[in-house]
């Protein structure tokens, strides 16, 4: 019998194609999985997901993935839904998402109101500088550290 | 009826101002900012995205956001005259950016209380990437405002240059009204006193002078558009139009 469980830890194996260090369950964009009930009295799996930015071009792939890790996992009776309210905050990445972001060289996301300076991911430093508020990707901003004087991305609070 | 026009005219704000600022991916003056106003025509792609989709379900008739973006007529683009006018210099953007985000932001704060809870949740979801695009695009018309003589000099005159388009956005189309009956909907005009004060201290700060106020520009809202957007139209088009259903 799979439970909602074994459903979490396949959507554990998706990882977000712009940081695959993080997955899905990590970026906190997986809002919930339920097993519902339909007309003809069949079930199938809800799971709910919300996008991180609008424009994310990472999201309809994220989506792709999950189609693929349920056939590959033998299972049919799913729907994924998408849901934009309440709007994703990085106050939902977990916190071993953090760890594994910074262990990854990007600079993890402060709690929302959280006004501590951005720590250098390479040296710990909090001397740090934003350069753009605009990164390589929408949920990033580039920083450079004042003491090791390397760059880094930041995962911004949203 | 006026459920889907009104989603249309957000969705087509949106969408045109993205493909305008789309244009200077490889051509910003310094790579950070190309990525930035990159990043910033990817939200607003995205809002029209979720505007689309939600005007397409309650269009039915095979409607998908692809249809609505691709198919349809110059005459039946909602946008306001001020998102299609080419972009012009990196000031002209910065600054059109500035008072559309302004604008977005008010209309967005608002429409997360609209009564129809779809609707509201995609304001609330645009909201927080609108407050970035304020933030950084105000920063920069400082920056140039009260930079060099000859940024302060194409600030200013992109400034009177899109002054006459600022008028439309307050002036409430019928399906805006409608819309306001029934709850969904906020009437811009609600707003104009907070828009104006508030682009004003930017202004001030960046030492622009706002011209006054005077006859305006408009018609965007009813379908009559300024020549440029059938230029717009005829680039993100030609693909659907020439290989209809075409998919990558
Ligand atoms: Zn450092």
């Amino acid at each position: 019998m799979i439970c909602e469980r074994d459903i979490l830890k396949l959507l554990d194996s998706v990882k977000d194609p712009e940081l695959p260090v993080l997955s899905i369950l990590d970026l906190g964009i997986v809002r919930s999985v339920e097993r519902i009930s339909m007309e003809n009295g069949e079930g199938r799996w809800r799971i709910v997901v919300t996008p991180t930015y609008s424009g994310c071009p990472a999201m309809d792939m994220i989506s792709m993935q999950i189609r693929m890790a349920m056939y590959a996992a033998g299972m049919t009776d799913f729907e994924i839904v998408t849901r934009l309210s309440p709007a994703w905050t990085t106050d939902w990445m977990t916190e071993s998402g953090k760890a594994k972001l910074k262990a990854y060289g990007i600079a993890p996301p402060h709690r929302t109101g959280d006004q501590t300076p951005v720590e250098c991911p390479h040296c710990g430093s909090t001397h740090t500088q934003c350069l753009s508020e605009f990164g390589s990707t929408a949920c990033k901003a580039l920083y450079r550290c004042e003491d090791c004087r390397e760059p880094f991305d930041h995962f911004k609070c949203h | 009826m006026s459920l889907s026009n009104y989603l249309l005219h957000l969705a087509d704000n949106a969408l045109i101002l993205g493909h305008r600022n789309s244009e200077w991916c490889g051509h910003g003056p310094v790579l950070e900012q190309d990525i930035a106003i990159t990043n910033i025509s990817l939200d607003l792609i995205g809002q029209s995205r979720y505007l689309y989709q939600y005007a397409a379900s309650i269009t039915g008739h095979g409607a998908s956001e692809d249809s609505l973006a691709y198919l349809r007529d110059a005459r039946s683009y909602l946008n306001l005259l001020m998102l299609e006018l080419p972009k012009r210099d990196w000031g002209f953007t910065i600054l059109r950016q500035y008072l559309f985000s302004e604008f977005q932001l008010l209309q967005y704060e608002a429409l997360q209380r609209s009564a129809d809870v779809q609707l509201a949740g995609i304001a609330e979801k645009a909201l927080k990437e609108t407050s970035y695009h304020r933030r950084w695009s105000s920063e920069w018309v400082i920056r140039l405002g009260d930079g060099t003589d000859e940024s302060h000099e194409r600030m200013q005159d992109s400034l009177v240059r899109i002054w006459p388009y600022t008028g439309e956005l307050f002036m409430p189309a019928i399906f805006e009204q409608e819309m306001v009956a029934t709850g969904i909907g906020v009437d811009p005009s609600s707003f104009k006193e907070e828009w104006m004060s508030k682009t004003k201290a930017v202004f001030e700060e960046a030492t622009l002078m706002v011209p006054e106020e005077g006859w305006s520009q408009k018609g965007g809202k009813e379908g009559r558009h300024t020549e440029h957007l059938g230029y717009i139209l005829a680039e993100m088009q030609f693909l659907q139009r020439t290989y209809p259903g075409q998919e990558w």
